[in-house]
Parts: structure tokens; C-alpha cells; sequence
């Protein structure tokens, strides 16, 4: 037992520690870090630096731009990622359907697709929830009918996160309406420009716009767009969603914000006293920083354990790490609104674009409030911490 | 990175789980709190076989050669059987102080002496004032005539009633709380001039209050420099109680599963009610979080680096000292009724847990101390 790193694992990390803080565009981890949003060309941009450099898609297959890496290996590029402020790789195209395709589609679609994807020069937006299958995925009612040469997709899909920048996207739809819920849906990917989609903007309550609805009226899908085989599909979500079992607990995200806070904490003042002071400020802090600590070690031997685990199959402990990052980083929101008080409450969009006029109060104020709210989705999405507790309950207790 | 035991650990994991599964059953160990001294000399007699009271100590003094990580171990298991001996008070707390303040001589004398059983040792530190202050002491220590004599009185001491000799702490300079001006002395436990008063903790486990008249005592170490000794061996003490603490929480999990399994009503095992199979799943949340920081305590507690090693063992307490009082109250409200019976053992557990919060600084004091230090992450 060992918690030193060997000198390899050392030098990989600074490696990435180094590319990350000083090759990686300053302006696009400047505005990350700042609370604000990227654009489509900045994303596009800062996946395409990563692609150039093989380090978009490190943990595909290797004839496909794999790296090959230890699992350790994966763990310092995602962690000095997060605490460098620089984007990740879209998750829909590199976590999601990348993965996907590389494992269970055809050689025409791996060739067509997946260089595309891993630069970003086809944005893919994914189709799983629907108005009536939040959390009850398999309920989904979106239809695919085979007519000739193609599916006929009718149906709708909700929570469409960036659909609006989207070319593509796959869809999870129900091909054999009479089979068991899990056994009639299969995996298909849709070009966005298809005549029959119409997307529909959702605003949330931090005032921004990530998610959409997305609407198929007799959407025709040519058949070759199956992915694997028809009626899988539940297969390959459930592989697509386990595939993830790390870099969910975003330990490196909260650690850099924490340093953000502490820097505007030593910033803000009440009365002669700077917040970083406040000694009720400070030991909030150090117990956020306390968990975050243990999910660090927690997610170390997660990683630790990818040794023995068997690639694509879901480790019961990822729930582990959802559940307690999620609370951490909902934490970490909640501590800079503290910092930040009273000027948590203009409400002030202009902060992502750029200001027409003085901001009230501090300009790093104006993210806080939206931060928290925005936020409160990660503990929602990818499976509510609700239903990694039942998978917990199941996988690991037996109850 | 590798969070997999050697061989050799492994070896002696299994060995203390098995000593512990088939000598503490609940009944066998209510029978060894019946006994005046409330636990098993056989047993401790077997520890000392095993070479568990030697497992720290250097093997040119008699000792195993063990570190944090074996003794991690060993305070896990007897964390999940509830043991009772005074291995944390002899071995680890006394035991650590001789590694780290005394002579070679007084080693040679003292280590094989614990090692083979045949020496009880206790580490009488705190006093009524002190609360969790470690710099807190104003039992004295005077010198004349090239001998030390000792007057005050200790509060709290581990298995002091018992012990053949003592390790005390007393100031021989500097103002009331000063970490400079702080001595360890031995004392001899029969000494003229010692009283003691024991008594049992919440969790049956035993105390006493030490009062010194006029004691002869000898130095461990250089008076009036043993703060960064005490501080030390108190976090050494902290990794062994947060890995004891994981033991019970772990025991206490287990117990509350089967009982969600095996438990009707309402027609069904109450397991299968989702509000209670998600409060389970967050007490694992909590204990997978509470071993991490067993780890790494366990692994700062040597770290060279005095205040790297306070951040780590303040931030593990704090982890332990909330995931145990979480964990132990889910315990008792999932059994329902049965968890408030002195005859069901989680109570027992529960009872332990709540004594580890309190040693050597509960999770507010050790928030304080972090928060003080800047936290753990350089701003």
C-alpha cells in the first residue's frame, strides 16, 4: 500500500500539467474559469487543439486515436484538464456515441463517423429522455418504423443539451412497440437537418439556454444509420452510460474552484475583515475541502480498481463518486455565493458577453447566483443521485 | 499509487480478523467485561504470541517492524470485533512515545517488556482545563538533586487504572498552554504518591483520573521539548482511530443490512422500502469517504513535514468524526427499537463510535485547527 505515485505516473502528470496550463489557448480557460459560457467556436476550437495533439479521445480504441493509457494515466489528463480550466471534449461525441460506434458500429460508420467526431467537425447531441421517460428511461415512446429504405421517426425528446450547435444526433427509439420495454429500442443516428426536426429552446432558471425539445415529425432515418443491431439499443446506452466511471466525480473542477474562491474570498471585505477571515467562512470551506479530499482518495482507488474491472461495464462505485461530486460541486457553488453576498442578486447577463456599462458591484459577483442555480442539474442529470442510490442499493448492498 | 496489501499484511489481516471472529462473538465479549480489569488477559496473551504488541516496534528492540499500515490493520479489525484490550493505550499511544522520546536503554528495558505481554503501559496527558489542547498542561515537574519529581493531577487516562507504568506529561517551564516548556516522564504506576480513581467510559471501555503527590519520575527525553513528540504520537493515534472507527462502521453497516434483509413488515423485508434502501446506501457513501481518509491518514502519519502531517490527520478526524456520527445514528434508526437494547449489539458500536468522536479532539476542534491552517488546497 502506497499512496505515492511512481516517477513515470509523476512525469505524465506534469506533462499534461504543462500542456494544459501552458500550450492550451489562455483566453478560452480565462472565460471557463470566470463562470461563462463558451460559444460553439471556442468549444469547437479548444476540441480541435486537443485532436491535433491526439489528446481529444485518449481512451478510444487506439486504431481510432487511443492513447493506450493506464488508467492512472487517464485520471492525470482528466484531473489536470479540470484544474486548468480547459474544456472538456464534448462528453456527447467522445464519451457517448464515440465509444459507441467504435464498439458496436459497422466499418462504414467507424470510418464515416468517428474522425469526425473526435475533432468536432460533427457535433452530436444526444436522444434519450423524453417528456413522459425522465428517470423510467426504458418507457421511451419515440418511434422508428421501417418504410423501404428507411425508418419513419415520429416522436419527441427532451433535455437536449446544445442541440441548438448540434449536426447530429442519436437517438434512442422504440422499434418493436409489442417486445418488453428494454428489448424494442434501438440506437440511431439522425443528421439534425432531416427534414421533420424542429428544435425548441428551453430556458432554465439561471436565464441560460443549454437544453432544447426536440420534435420528429416523419423524420426519415436511412436504415444504414442503425447502429449495431436493431432492437439492442438498451445495450448499448446502458454500455454508453457505464463507460464514464471516473471523470464524473470531477474532483479537479472543484479543486480549481475552491482556489478561485479563496481568491475572491481574500478580495471581499466585511467591514475591516476580509471574508478568507471570517472564521465560520473558513471552516465551511475547509469541511468542503475535507470531502473533497476523501472523494479524491475514494476516486483514486476507483482508478486504482479499473485494473481488475471489465472494460464497459458499469462499477457500481461510479455511483459512489456521482453522488458525493455532485454534492461537492453544488458545495462549491454555494461558497462563492457567500463570498460574493449581497452582489450574488443583480441579476446581470451581460457578464457573458461582455460588459455595456459598469457592472453593480464586482464582476466576478454576476456568475455566482447563476452558477448556483445552473448547477443544480448535476445532481439530475446522467441519472438523478436518486437513482445511482437505487442502483447502490441494488449493485452493492443486495437490498 | 496501489491501495493493495503485501503479502505479509495480508497475512496478518486475516490472522486478527479470524482471532477476532472466533473470540468476540457478543456473549464471549459481555463475559470479558464481567472481569475486574473488563477484558481478556488470555486474549492479550495471545496478542503478545501473534506478535501484535510488538508490531511497531523496531525488531532490533524486539519488535516486528510494522508501520502505520500494519497497525491500521490491527486497530480495523478490533474496530469491527469491538475489542477491548488496551492495545490502542499500551501499544500505540505509550507504545509511540517510547519510539519516538526515549533512550536506547530505556527502549531496550521497556519494548520487549510490552511486546511479551508482561508490560501495561498508559499515557497520562490531559487534564480537567484542557478540553482538546495538547499544550495544555500544568502537572509539574521539578528537578533537584539530579531527580524528578512530579505533582498535578491527569484526567482521563486510557487504561490507566491498570497499568504497570505510566508515561505523564508535565510542564517544567513556560506559562499554562505553552507548547515549549513540556516533559514526559516514566512513572511507576505503584509509586508512592500516585492515586488512582478508574471508571468505565460510555462504552465500557476504562478510564481513570491519576492524581501525582510528590511523584519520582524519570525523564523521556529532553524536559521541557516534548510537544512535537506528543503531537506526533497523538496524530499517529488519530490514523489508528480512524482506521479503528472504519472497523466499526463497516460492523455497523453490516449488522443494519442483514437486519434490512431479514426484518418484515407490512408483508416484506423493510430492505425493500426505497427510503430505507437509500439511507443505507448513504451511510456506505459515508464510510467509503471515512476509509479514504483512514488511508490517508495512515499514510501522513509519518510524513516529516509537521504541518502537512496536522492538515492530513485534522482533515482525516474531521471525515471520521462526521461519517461516524451519521453512520452510527442511521444504525440505531433503521433497526428501530431493537437498536435502543443493550442486547442487540449495534448499540454497542454505536456507543464506541461515539467515543472515538470525542478522542484526542472531535470534528469541530480539528475544523477549527484546518481552517486556522488555511485548509488543505493553497489558495
Amino acid at each position: 500500500m502506497d499512496l505515492a505515485f511512481t516517477k513515470e505516473e509523476i512525469a505524465f502528470r506534469d506533462e499534461m500539467r504543462h500542456f494544459f496550463r501552458n500550450e492550451f489557448p489562455e483566453a478560452i480557460r480565462r472565460k471557463a474559469s470566470e463562470g461563462r459560457h463558451l460559444s460553439r467556436e471556442e468549444m469547437v476550437t479548444a476540441q480541435r487543439f486537443l485532436n491535433a495533439r491526439g489528446l481529444a479521445v485518449p481512451h478510444w480504441p487506439q486504431a481510432w486515436g487511443g492513447r493506450d493509457w493506464s488508467s492512472i494515466q487517464t485520471y492525470f489528463y482528466q484531473d489536470e484538464m479540470q484544474q486548468a480550466n480547459v474544456p472538456s471534449p464534448l462528453p456527447f461525441n467522445v464519451s457517448m456515441v464515440g465509444p459507441v460506434i467504435a464498439t458496436f458500429g459497422n466499418e462504414r460508420q467507424k470510418h464515416e463517423f468517428l474522425p469526425q467526431i473526435a475533432n468536432l467537425d460533427i457535433w452530436f447531441c444526444q436522444g434519450f429522455s423524453e417528456p413522459g421517460s425522465g428517470s423510467d428511461l426504458a418507457s421511451l415512446r419515440t418511434s422508428a418504423k421501417r418504410d423501404g429504405d428507411h425508418y419513419l421517426v415520429n416522436g419527441q425528446k427532451t433535455w437536449t443539451t446544445l442541440a441548438q450547435y448540434a449536426d447530429w444526433i442519436f437517438c434512442l427509439v422504440r422499434t418493436d412497440p409489442a417486445a418488453k420495454p428494454q428489448e424494442g429500442i434501438s440506437f440511431l443516428l439522425i443528421d439534425m437537418k432531416s427534414p421533420g426536426i424542429t428544435v425548441r429552446p428551453i430556458q432554465t432558471i439561471d436565464g441560460g439556454h443549454e437544453v432544447n425539445e426536440v420534435f420528429f415529425d416523419d423524420v426519415k432515418v436511412p436504415l444504414e444509420n442503425l447502429v449495431g443491431q436493431e432492437n439492442k439499443g438498451w445495450d448499448y446506452a446502458k454500455f454508453l452510460l457505464g463507460n464514464e466511471r471516473t471523470g464524473i466525480a470531477r474532483v479537479g473542477t472543484s479543486k480549481e474552484r475552491i482556489r478561485r474562491i479563496k481568491e475572491l474570498a481574500a478580495l471581499e471585505r466585511s467591514g475591516d475583515q476580509r471574508v478568507i477571515d471570517n472564521p465560520r467562512f473558513r471552516e465551511k470551506l475547509a469541511a468542503v475541502e475535507v470531502e473533497l479530499k476523501a472523494l479524491e482518495l475514494t476516486q483514486l482507488r476507483v482508478v486504482a480498481n479499473e485494473r481488475r474491472a471489465q472494460h464497459g461495464k458499469p462499477d457500481p462505485a461510479s455511483s459512489i463518486l456521482k453522488i458525493k461530486g455532485s454534492e461537492i460541486q453544488q458545495a462549491t457553488t454555494e461558497l462563492l455565493m457567500d463570498v460574493v453576498g449581497p452582489y450574488a442578486m443583480p441579476y446581470q447577463p451581460q457578464f457573458e458577453e461582455g460588459w455595456n456599462e459598469p457592472p453593480i458591484g464586482p464582476d466576478y459577483a454576476a456568475p455566482a447566483a447563476p452558477t448556483y442555480f445552473n448547477w443544480r442539474k448535476i445532481s439530475i442529470y446522467g441519472g438523478s443521485n436518486e437513482i445511482q442510490r437505487n442502483i447502490i442499493a441494488k449493485a452493492i448492498l443486495g437490498l | 499509487m496501489d491501495f493493495d496489501l503485501s503479502e505479509e499484511q495480508s497475512l496478518l489481516k486475516d490472522s486478527v480478523e479470524k482471532l477476532v471472529a472466533q473470540h468476540y462473538d457478543f456473549e464471549q465479549r459481555k463475559k470479558y467485561l464481567q472481569t475486574p480489569q473488563g477484558w481478556s488477559p488470555d486474549l492479550w496473551a495471545r496478542y503478545a504470541e501473534m506478535g501484535l504488541l510488538g508490531l511497531p516496534f523496531a525488531e532490533a528492540e524486539g519488535g516486528f517492524g510494522g508501520g502505520a499500515v500494519e497497525t491500521m490493520i490491527v486497530m480495523e479489525a478490533f474496530g469491527r470485533g469491538l475489542v477491548l484490550e488496551p492495545y490502542f493505550a499500551t501499544v500505540v499511544l505509550a507504545g509511540g512515545l517510547l519510539r519516538h522520546a526515549a533512550s536506547s536503554a530505556q527502549r531496550a528495558e521497556l519494548l520487549p517488556a510490552i511486546a511479551s505481554g508482561t508490560l501495561r503501559m498508559a499515557f497520562a496527558h490531559s487534564e480537567r482545563q484542557a478540553r482538546y489542547d495538547l499544550a495544555d498542561v500544568t502537572t509539574s515537574a521539578r528537578e533537584s538533586a539530579g531527580s524528578w519529581r512530579i505533582t498535578g493531577e491527569k484526567s482521563l487516562v486510557l487504561a490507566g487504572e491498570h497499568a504497570d507504568r505510566l508515561i505523564v506529561s508535565a510542564r517544567v517551564a513556560g506559562a499554562a498552554r505553552a507548547q515549549d516548556g513540556i516533559g514526559l516522564f516514566l512513572v511507576d504506576a505503584g509509586a508512592a504518591g500516585v492515586s488512582r480513581r478508574g471508571y468505565a467510559l460510555q462504552d465500557a471501555t476504562r478510564a481513570a483520573e491519576i492524581s501525582f503527590s510528590d511523584v519520582p519520575a524519570t525523564p523521556l527525553g529532553a524536559p521541557g521539548k516534548a510537544f512535537p513528540v506528543i503531537a506526533r504520537v497523538v496524530d499517529e493515534a488519530l490514523a489508528a482511530l480512524a482506521a479503528e472507527a472504519v472497523g466499526v462502521m463497516a460492523a455497523m453497516h453490516e449488522v443494519t443490512l442483514d437486519y434490512l434483509r431479514t426484518r418484515k413488515q407490512f408483508g416484506r423485508a423493510i430492505g425493500q422500502f426505497q427510503v430505507l434502501q437509500h439511507r443505507a446506501v448513504d451511510m456506505l457513501v459515508a464510510i467509503e469517504q471515512a476509509r479514504s481518509m483512514a488511508f490517508f491518514a495512515t499514510m501522513m502519519a509519518n510524513e516529516a513535514d509537521a504541518t502537512e502531517r496536522r492538515r492530513a490527520l485534522a482533515a482525516a478526524k474531521i471525515q471520521i468524526g462526521r461519517s461516524g456520527h451519521k453512520v452510527g445514528q442511521e444504525a440505531i434508526q433503521l433497526h428501530g427499537g431493537i437498536g435502543m437494547t443493550m442486547e442487540y449489539k449495534v448499540g454497542h458500536y454505536f456507543k464506541r463510535m461515539t467515543m472515538i468522536e470525542l478522542l484526542f479532539g472531535d470534528a469541530d476542534h480539528h475544523l477549527a485547527e484546518l481552517a486556522a491552517m488555511g485548509g488543505l488546497i493553497a489558495g
